[in-house]
């Protein structure tokens, strides 16, 4: 008896207790990231890319996708220590290549071409975009965590 | 009297810390040698040298204003200390920024005469 519904019971539970959270990719607060990986760009979610991903990056600052962002070892290392703490779960997916080097990208992620298989080539490239790694154009909210369909706007 | 020690004491530890922007005209210059050039400093600010990006490019050729970031398009607040007291304030900073955004622009870093002539011309922008 018990064996047979608990499991279905659970995960009742579960899904009542978590929409709030389900899809909140809000960033833990962490001072030396806000402000050493805000200044650029928003602060990118250490949940949507696994440890091998994040070490992988803060391993090469100074070569950081055609830009300079290196860091004083101390910061450096403290925030990599914070991005391995909060990087993603089972939800984040793969986030290696086929030949299984990590992906330095969250927008080259399987999960992220999945969420966006809609969005067509041209679209990624409008003035008003300029890259799918500029999240805010389209999330409103990003910059919250909140990647929900009812705060999303394609601009123009 | 011990409360006057006290302040002085808190005083010179804060002056210690924080730096005001013609503390920063005042090292490059020294470090240079020579006296800076707001003229310069203004060619240097807003002409490519080579690479794709000037200064400019992300800072706007009117510093006074707000720029965006040339590849992913944040707002940047103004450069000039003129419209936004908080440049030019925490050496550690500074020096960081000219570090990554020299190597950016030019593929090395920046001399101390031509961090001079970039801060002369900012600090005469009103
Ligand atoms: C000096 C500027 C600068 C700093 C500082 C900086 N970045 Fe970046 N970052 C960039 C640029 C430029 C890109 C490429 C954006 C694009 O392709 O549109 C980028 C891209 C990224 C991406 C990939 C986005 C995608 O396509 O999925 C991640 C993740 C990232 N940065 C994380 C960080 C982290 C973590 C830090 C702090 C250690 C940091 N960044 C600091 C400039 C910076
Ligand atoms: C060109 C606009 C655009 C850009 C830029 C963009 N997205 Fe999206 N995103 C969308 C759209 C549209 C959807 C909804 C797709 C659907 O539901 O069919 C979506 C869905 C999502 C979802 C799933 C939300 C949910 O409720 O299931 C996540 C997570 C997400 N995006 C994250 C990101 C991240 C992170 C970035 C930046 C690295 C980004 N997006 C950049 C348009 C964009
Ligand atoms: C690709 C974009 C980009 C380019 C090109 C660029 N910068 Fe910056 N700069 C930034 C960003 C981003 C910041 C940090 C964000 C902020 O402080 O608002 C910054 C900050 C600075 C600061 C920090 C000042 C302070 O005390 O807050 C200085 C100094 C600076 N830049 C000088 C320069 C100089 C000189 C050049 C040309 C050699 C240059 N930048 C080119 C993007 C750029």
């Amino acid at each position: 008896m018990h064996s047979r519904f608990a499991p279905p019971l659970f995960a009742l539970l579960t899904a009542l207790a978590l929409p709030v959270h389900a899809d909140n990719y809000s960033v833990p607060k962490n001072h030396a990231f806000e402000e050493e990986c805000a200044s650029c760009h928003m602060a990118y979610p250490p949940q949507m890319l696994h440890a091998d991903s994040w070490r992988a990056m803060m391993g090469n600052l100074s070569r950081h996708f055609g830009s300079d962002a290196s860091l004083d070892e101390k910061r450096r290392t403290a925030i990599t220590d914070f991005l391995v703490t909060q990087s993603g779960g089972r939800k984040t997916g793969d986030t290696r290549d086929a030949r299984g080097t990590p992906l330095l990208r969250i927008t080259e992620t399987a999960r992220f071409a999945k969420k966006h298989r809609e969005i067509g080539a041209a679209t990624w490239r409008r003035a008003s975009i300029k890259s799918p790694a500029n999240c805010t154009a389209c999330h409103a909210q990003a910059a919250a965590g909140d990647y929900n369909e009812r705060s999303i706007r394609i601009p123009k | 009297m011990r409360y006057i020690l006290i302040i002085a004491a808190t005083l010179f530890a804060a002056s210690a810390q924080a730096e005001a922007p013609r503390d920063f005209l005042a090292r490059f210059e020294k470090e240079a040698g020579a006296a800076a050039s707001a003229e310069r400093g203004a060619r240097f600010f807003t002409t490519k040298q080579g690479g794709e990006w000037s200064c400019a490019s992300c800072h706007t050729e009117k510093p006074m204003q707000a720029g965006r970031h040339a590849k992913t398009d944040k707002a940047i607040t103004p450069l000039a200390p003129a419209a936004n007291a908080e440049r030019f304030t925490e050496a550690a900073k500074v020096d960081k920024w000219f570090r990554r955004n020299c190597n950016d622009t030019l593929n090395r870093l920046c001399s101390a005469q031509e961090k001079a002539d970039v801060m002369a011309w900012l600090l005469a922008l009103r």
